[in-house]
């Protein structure tokens, strides 16, 4: 399963062309940046089991630190007297990591003192936050957004070339999803597994949550910037309308989608999404009015989403983990 | 001092509807244990609604009635179809579906009406001004909807507070479980309760029409501030709702209106502008968020 999906990754590009498309490596690389930040937010949703409805806010972030850097290239003054514009992806990309994850700190400890519902609403509020303060910086364009002039620069390799920049971003998804997987095989993804069942008992066994549920929170931060500083760079723009709250809601849409709890469900889900709105888009101008009923029908009827299809009736253990809503007020 | 009582006014009148939208929300959301996104929907129905009935029939009533029917209606057929289904649900797939809905809801409206912005009109009986505070002229119709929300919140806590239903009601915040063992027919109980839920955001809708502009994408907004002032006033309760409202209402209304004066003596004119705009529509969040860090629960919380 797992081969045959990156091998269809991989070979993406090089087909394309082949079958005279070539213009659709560009929708594939907006899959693959997606789908970094979906499996990020999978990360906390699905085995952190906090929902946060301010992923994207993360994504904006990581994009902002792109374009301001970037703008600052042909700016009088270096930012707050002493950060200086650059285009160098090696610098700009890291820093965008840095940002959005410092932000998740600083966002993650608060909103992590309160629970439930009151957890995706503190959440919101946070992105809201930050979604105006980028409508109110004139300077970077408000409302507007800003463009970049070209996409940042790669040692050695030509991000201008549409295939090029695909495998870079899809270098960065592979990554993110080795390193994930890492993590959630050692130590600390067991505790997390066991905060989302029942937190009280990992309390009772001596593990603080606090500190993984926070490290949980940096972590998906991180991933969604790098996520937004790539999306920057392949539209050459960052609006506000990244950070929306739809844009958070799109964000979850792909995890439950794909499948929450997958880590590679979340890719799935953000293919779909992208294949759907496309697909239906270029069909009716009101794509939206057949989409929104599907996703009612995938919430209603299926569990663990399109992963779920795909691997449950192999192996048989469909009812497993099935269900584990309810029962905690 | 004019302005600042105007103001406060304004103020009071924008808490009124978020009330009326919360009040829906915040009892679904205690009760029945759902997010329901789509209750901005509901919201722009009401408005939708509304505009084209008093398009058509050049009666005010008459749009009030066809907003508030049309949202109830429209509530009543999601609870039905979509929403009854999640209640045993988490969280998670509730703000999904309601989210689908959204996107249905909006769309559905744009084929209907188009993407121009309607325009419904203040009723001629209700135009106008009146100086009820010497001094400081007031619009009728602003008025008006603050009497109306304040009438609609007193029927409301009464109706909570008083009757078999609101105990019934009060029970189902507390312990639903417990409802249902006891022999209440509990879905009934569900559907009536999102029904007036739906009802009142339509009539918030309704009377919105002719201050805001009528157009696809309304609800959101005013969801996402609807959920703010549930949160604050704490999940499940009325008089929270009330509460968290006001102060919403209240501290957006001051934060937009004084805050870029303010900042335009600090520095260049259109930076003030904009920069106080972005800083007032951040107010209520940052109100939120450290309320949530004082207090989890809410100011009121519905249990004890």
């Amino acid at each position: 399963m797992l081969i045959i999906g990156l091998a269809v990754l991989l070979a993406y590009p090089l087909v394309m062309p082949l079958l005279g498309k070539p213009f659709l490596v560009g929708l594939g690389t907006r899959m693959v940046i997606y789908a970094l930040a979906a499996v990020s937010l999978d990360l906390l949703v699905g085995f952190g089991g906090l929902v946060s409805f301010g992923h994207a806010a993360f994504l904006g972030l990581g994009g902002y630190v792109v374009g301001v850097l970037a703008f600052q290239l042909g700016a009088d003054a270096p930012l707050f007297g002493l950060i200086d514009g650059t285009n160098q992806a090696w610098i700009a990309w890291p820093a965008a990591v840095l940002v959005t994850a410092l932000a998740a700190l600083v966002i993650g400890a608060l909103s992590l003192r309160t629970d439930g519902v009151h957890f995706i609403m503190i959440t919101l509020a946070f992105a809201q936050m930050l979604y105006f303060l980028t409508v109110s910086l004139k300077v970077y364009g408000g409302d507007d957004g800003l463009s970049l002039r070209r996409r940042n620069l790669l040692p050695g390799l030509d991000p201008r070339d549409e295939a090029t920049f695909y495998y870079v971003c899809l270098a960065c998804l592979v990554v993110f999803v080795a390193l994930a997987r890492r993590i959630l095989a050692a130590r600390f993804g067991t505790v997390l597994r066991g905060i989302k069942e029942n937190q009280r008992r990992v309390s009772a066994l001596g593990i603080e949550p606090y500190g993984y549920k926070l490290a949980a929170f940096v972590l998906a931060g991180a991933g969604a910037g790098l996520a937004g500083a790539l999306l920057a760079n392949q539209t050459r723009f960052v609006s506000p309308e990244l950070l929306h709250w739809t844009k958070s809601g799109e964000l979850l849409v792909m995890v439950i989608l794909g499948g929450i709890g997958t880590l590679y469900g979340p890719i799935l889900g953000a293919v779909a999404l992208i294949l759907l709105e496309t697909v239906l888009g270029a069909w009716t101008e009101h794509w939206m009015v057949i989409l929104g009923p599907i996703l009612v029908v995938v919430v209603l009827f299926t569990r663990r989403g399109l992963y779920g299809l795909l691997t449950e009736k192999r192996s048989g253990i469909a009812a497993r983990g099935a269900d584990d809503g309810g029962g905690h007020d | 001092m004019l302005l600042i009582v105007e103001q406060l006014l304004n103020g009071l009148q924008f808490g009124v509807m978020l009330f009326l939208l919360a009040a829906g929300l915040t009892l679904v959301f205690g009760i029945m244990g759902l997010i329901n996104l789509a209750h901005g929907s509901l919201y722009m129905i009401g408005a939708f609604a509304a505009a084209a009935v008093g398009r058509l029939t050049g009666s005010f009533i008459l749009a009030l009635l066809g907003g508030v029917t049309a949202a109830a209606l429209a509530g009543l057929a999601i609870e039905w179809l979509v929403l009854r289904r999640l209640y045993q649900r988490d969280h998670l797939d509730q703000v999904l579906a309601t989210y689908g809905l959204i996107l249905f809801f909006n769309e559905a409206t744009t084929m209907l009406f188009g993407r121009q912005p309607l325009f419904a009109d203040v009723p001629a009986a209700l135009g106008g001004s009146i100086e009820f505070i010497p001094g400081i002229p007031y619009p009728v119709y602003r008025l008006a909807i603050l009497l109306v929300g304040g009438l609609v919140a007193a029927l409301l806590y009464g109706l909570i507070a008083r009757t078999r239903i609101g105990m019934l009601v009060r029970a189902g915040t507390t312990d639903r479980e417990m409802l249902r063992a006891l022999g209440v027919d509990v879905r009934l109980l569900y559907t009536a309760v999102f029904t007036l839920g739906a009802l009142l955001a339509g009539l918030a809708g309704a009377m919105a029409g002719p201050i805001f502009s009528v157009q696809v994408g309304m609800g959101e907004p005013v969801l996402i501030q609807t959920f703010v002032v549930i949160i604050i006033g704490g999940v499940g309760s009325i008089r929270g709702a009330m509460a968290g409202a006001l102060l919403v209402g209240l501290v957006d209304t001051m934060t937009r209106a004084f805050l870029p004066g303010l900042l335009r003596s600090m520095m260049p004119l259109s930076e003030a502008d904009a920069l106080g705009g972005g800083v007032s529509s951040i107010a209520v969040y940052v109100l939120m968020a450290g309320i949530l860090l004082w207090r989890p629960r809410g100011l009121l919380p519905a249990h004890g």
